[in-house]
């Protein structure tokens, strides 16, 4: 089975390695075409601006919306950021799908980026990584949310979709990944994510 | 010892600054030296940008010393953009780099291009919470920068020449010096080692991954959407340009088609695609007309 990567700009590489650790082909989809070829998207970190940029330019958002109305799309850091209804800022293109608020590098400069361990009910404990990290500051009444830190949401899911504030790709750390694939049929219930 | 420098790339804390390498990965990085000129390379796509008083072309024209910008421009371009902003301090000059560390710069690039401040000595940058970023011509100066703490390496070329030539050489140079690596026996490593100037641990860690412990970049020349696809094929991660985009006649578009071809490197028709209807290019430099005192890439130890 074939999962996608966006692979416009960011961190493509460590969510390929994270996939491949769940025996899954990842794929990188960089035009419309592609989308046709996997399964489900995954939505890397990276800068916001300059894949909203690159969407645009090459007629991506209506295809992307598309795709994700019929299949899972799993989007970490700039890639939640791209999912949020609202985005925070006009420079970033939305694609609408998390009922949710964000604002954008909320924690600060890459001086405030860091480590944490987080304990969710759905996941156990997970290390987070968070770079220049996006905050979830509102969500809507069919968001689930799934870990939160500090008092904000920091992985949450509507429908076949899912979004993380920080990077569990670069751990190679594919238990969430396992965890949005299996919810969508598209992973063996029985796949130890270890 | 050994055992301790690769624990030390391991640590959270470095994770933490090679984890926004990661991010800058498929994108460009742009010289800026305005906070119009950042605005605009954010609008074109631009990863990251580095803020920098004077374009290394115009550093290589005015001569004199070349230190690091003044901090009220780099406050104004961060507060122009949403993105990265990197700027540069002198080689060895770690109070320079404490200055942009109290900054809350993103990264900082311990550069030739500026004048170099120690003769001998670069930045013990593990004391730093922010990440660093060294230019390197070969894979024993590449190891060396990541044994001092440098969170990403990228080749040097020649900054503000315009000229792809030096960049193709060293990031030829790095991918065969690793690739040679790779096949060595592990016999042969210490001596290998020694050859490079490198620190051993990280000639094994090397040899067994077949890469770099820390992103990969390219710098030093690129001026044309066709260099950016070059690079990214012979093995860059990412793309810095300096002096070829603000110095050409049509900044704006040239920024956005060489985002455009980052990201398609692979694909041909999307870089013919890009570099359609673009004005000029600079002008650039013959490396010959360089007198060997005077290349950039020559400085760092």
């Amino acid at each position: 089975m074939n999962i996608g990567i966006l692979a416009l700009q960011g961190d493509v590489e460590a969510h390929a390695d994270t996939l491949a650790r769940l025996g899954v082909t990842p794929r990188f989809v960089r035009r419309a075409e592609a989308l046709e070829t996997v399964a489900a998207l995954v939505i890397p970190g990276g800068e916001s601006t300059t894949m909203s940029r690159l969407i645009e330019r090459q007629d991506l958002l209506a295809p992307l919306q598309a795709f994700a109305a019929e299949r899972p799309v799993f989007g970490t850091c700039a890639g939640l950021v791209l999912m949020a209804r609202d985005p925070g800022d006009p420079r970033v293109t939305s694609l609408g799908l998390l009922d949710i608020e964000v604002s954008r590098n909320a924690y600060g400069r890459q001086i405030h980026s860091f480590t944490t361990t987080l304990e969710g009910r759905a996941t156990g404990p997970v290390k987070a990584v968070f770079i220049r990290a996006p905050r979830i500051e509102a969500v809507g009444p069919e968001v689930e949310v799934l870990l939160t830190h500090a008092g904000h949401p920091v992985l949450v899911a509507q429908g076949p979709h899912l979004g993380c504030a920080f990077h569990p790709e670069l751990n190679t750390d594919p238990r969430l990944h396992a965890w949005w694939l299996k919810r969508a049929g598209l992973l063996d219930p029985r796949e130890s994510a270890a | 010892m050994a055992e301790a420098l690769l624990e030390r790339l391991n640590e959270e804390r470095h994770r933490v600054k090679i984890g926004l390498a990661e991010m800058l990965k498929g994108g460009v990085i742009m010289d800026v030296t305005t906070p119009e000129q950042a605005r605009i390379a954010e609008a074109a796509g631009a990863a990251a940008v580095m803020a920098l008083e004077r374009i290394p072309a115009d550093i290589r024209r005015d001569g004199g010393v070349a230190r690091m910008s003044s901090p009220d421009l780099i406050q104004a371009i961060q507060e122009a953009v949403s993105i990265p902003v990197m700027a540069k301090c002198r080689i060895g000059h770690f109070a320079e780099a404490q200055v942009l560390e109290a900054l809350e710069i993103d990264f900082i690039d311990e550069s030739e291009v500026l004048t170099p401040a120690d003769d001998r000595y670069h930045i013990d940058k593990w004391a730093f919470r922010v990440p660093f970023v060294c230019g390197a011509t070969n894979l024993g100066e590449a190891l060396r920068r990541i044994g001092e703490g440098a969170a990403m390496i990228r080749t040097k070329g020649e900054a503000g020449s315009g000229n792809i030539v030096e960049a193709v050489r060293h990031l030829r140079q790095i991918v065969t010096d690793i690739r040679r690596l790779t096949v060595l026996g592990e016999e042969e490593r210490m001596t290998v080692a020694k050859e490079l100037g490198a620190p051993y641990d990280l000639v094994c860690w090397v040899a067994e991954h077949g890469r770099l412990p820390v992103p990969n970049f390219s710098a030093g020349g690129v001026a044309t959407p066709a260099d950016a696809a070059l690079v990214r094929q012979l093995g860059a991660e990412a793309v810095f340009v300096g002096s070829g985009i603000f110095r050409s006649e049509d900044p704006e578009a040239r920024a956005r088609a060489i985002v455009m071809a980052t990201t398609h490197y692979d694909d041909p028709q999307a870089v013919l695609e890009a570099c359609r209807g673009l004005k000029g290019a600079m002008r650039g430099i013959e490396l010959t007309e360089i007198p060997p005192g005077q290349r950039l890439a020559e400085r760092g130890w």
